[in-house]
């Protein structure tokens, strides 16, 4: 069984294996040593101090409200969408499919521009929504309808081929056997995608508390009031605080890395109870 | 089966009414706004916008970076999918996970630690002889980085899947390492890699976070169309950044259309191979 024929010469092997470590250092690792090095700056007093300023602690709220609310709303879309798409058979389902997947396609500044030209004060619901005093563009509700957007396709997309792989012979057997709708679901649905349903909801939070670009266009920017974590951090960084801007970011990054680890463990743990298809 | 049969599974109606009623109101109907407002607009209007020279310049900074990005992510990505799928090496599993950074980390974090990299004083700044940080090349930079794992993330599992009898054949006749990558390999991961660097490339073209701080934005310089369409609203030139919002999509709705039929052949390919 020798594979000496397809088999590289070692010189080759190291070679194209250095290029790609560099490569990937220069891009992924290097940013992010960058993120904590300029945290860490000016020491880690500074550091603290910086993470406990009030402007600071209300973007950190308003991140986690935000997300609170776009997460949960898109999972219990995405469990109604997968449960319709893949337990049923009707016409038009895949331009249905294609409709869910249309956010990540859309500029993330062109995501927050659609409710702008929806809400804001110049169109057709706005002197109406100034009349009853309002407040979505400029404010949470507009900050929360961007999140949603842009994290809409996250849960669905990871449940739809997960449950279409499953088929619909135990819900079947469950439902003659005298269960109900929602003890089947309960009972039968919900633990064969539990692992798939985390992996979406994991990515979901973590694009959730991280967009910046459709958050920026309708949040208007007032310190302490419509500011998510990444937004502050641009604000901390064009005042030239650097500490402080890579303060919040470096928990933004900390996000990030959780998120990966979770998803690399669900990765290897439950690889097969994970969708096959569209991995990002 | 030529009856209908009969649904067992409760609740379709309810869960598509859902679906259907909350894509609608947060998808369907916002984007339709945009649409509306763009065809409300005179051909005089479109043509002022589009024809403008800052307008002009934001595009091809937007497209042409966006394109260059994806082609280095194309030889890149390859190789790092090659190198991860066909060397087992120490790391390599580690290394795996963290490709997917890009998705995960927050743009704006991207994008300020990039600066810090690039600037003239920076880690990697004060080793070029040229400036990266505030020009078009450090957009272009950004744009790689947030592009890394599509690439690799669509090249991977093909390359798993490539027939390694038909490499031992290809050796068998005489052919070289390098002719078996070209004329045997290549061709069977050719598909999955044009989606890859496609992908990479629309996420590029609408990426805002990341290059706006490594940029510059020096109109008509280094200045790309996502943040051309902020700086018209904020001028309350609802008109010019509907416009340019429309283009941009027209552009992506084209992207998504070649990718997927770019993976309706991959999966021929895939069929033929296994």
């Amino acid at each position: 069984m020798s594979r000496a024929a397809t088999r590289d010469p070692i010189l080759v092997r190291w070679l194209l294996i250095a290029v790609a470590v560099s490569f990937l250092a220069l891009f992924l690792v290097l940013p992010l040593a960058a993120v904590l090095t300029e945290a860490l700056r000016k020491g880690a007093d500074a550091y603290w101090r910086s993470l406990g300023g009030d402007d600071t602690l209300a973007s950190i709220r308003l991140t986690l409200l935000v997300a609170g609310i776009a997460v949960p709303l898109n999972l219990a879309f995405g469990l109604a969408a997968s449960w319709a798409i893949a337990k049923f058979d009707f016409a038009g389902k895949a331009w249905l499919i294609s409709f869910i997947d249309l956010p990540f396609s859309v500029s993330p500044v062109i995501s927050g521009l659609i409710y702008v030209l929806l809400f804001g004060a110049q169109s057709a619901l706005g002197p109406w929504l100034i009349e009853h005093d309002v407040k979505i563009v400029f404010a949470v509700p507009g900050i929360v309808l961007a999140t949603i957007f842009v994290t809409f396709p996250f849960v669905a997309r990871e449940l739809i081929p997960l449950m279409e792989e499953q088929g619909r012979d135990e819900e079947e057997a469950a439902l003659t056997l005298g269960a109900g709708g929602l003890r089947t679901f309960w009972a039968i649905t919900l633990p064969n995608v539990k692992w798939g349903l985390l992996y979406g909801v994991l990515l979901c939070n973590a694009r959730a508390m991280g967009e910046f670009g459709a958050v920026s266009v309708v949040s208007g920017h007032i310190r302490g009031l419509t500011n998510t974590m990444p937004l502050h951090v641009e604000i901390l960084y064009n005042e030239y605080d650097f500490v402080g801007a890579f303060a919040v970011a470096s928990l933004l990054a900390l996000l990030a890395l959780v998120t990966l680890g979770a998803k690399t463990t669900l990765e290897w743990w439950h690889r097969d109870e994970l969708a096959a298809a569209g991995r990002h | 089966m030529s009856a209908k049969s009969v649904r067992v599974i409760p609740g379709f109606s309810a869960t598509l009414g859902l679906t259907i009623g909350y894509l609608s109101l947060v998808v369907l109907i916002p984007l339709a706004a945009l649409i509306l407002k763009a065809a409300g607009m005179t051909a005089q209007q479109w043509l002022d916008t589009l024809t403008d020279a800052r307008v002009l310049a934001s595009f091809r900074l937007s497209f042409g970076g966006a394109a260059i990005a994806a082609l280095i992510n194309g030889v890149f990505g390859l190789l790092v999918a090659w190198v991860l799928v066909r060397y087992p090496f120490p790391g390599r599993k580690l290394i795996d996970a963290f490709i997917d950074l890009p998705f995960a980390l927050p743009t704006a974090v991207a994008g300020i630690a990039l600066t810090a990299l690039y600037a003239p004083n920076g880690w990697i700044g004060q080793l070029l002889p040229f400036k990266v940080a505030f020009t078009p090349l450090g957009a272009i930079i950004a744009m790689i980085f947030i592009g890394v794992p599509f690439v690799v993330r669509t090249v991977e599992p093909v390359l798993q899947d490539v027939d390694s009898e038909l490499e031992e054949a290809a050796a068998c006749l005489g052919a070289s390492r390098v002719q078996t990558f070209l004329r045997v390999i290549l061709p069977s991961i050719a598909p999955a890699l044009l989606t890859g660097i496609s992908l990479a490339f629309a996420r590029a073209v609408g990426e805002y976070g990341s290059i706006i701080f490594i940029a510059g934005n020096l109109p008509g310089v280094s200045e790309i169309a996502p943040l051309l369409i902020v700086t018209k609203l904020e001028q309350y030139d609802y008109v010019g950044a509907t416009a340019i919002a429309c283009l941009m999509l027209a552009v992506s709705f084209a992207m998504l259309l070649a990718i997927n039929m770019l993976q309706k052949w991959n999966r021929q390919r895939l069929g033929g191979l296994s």
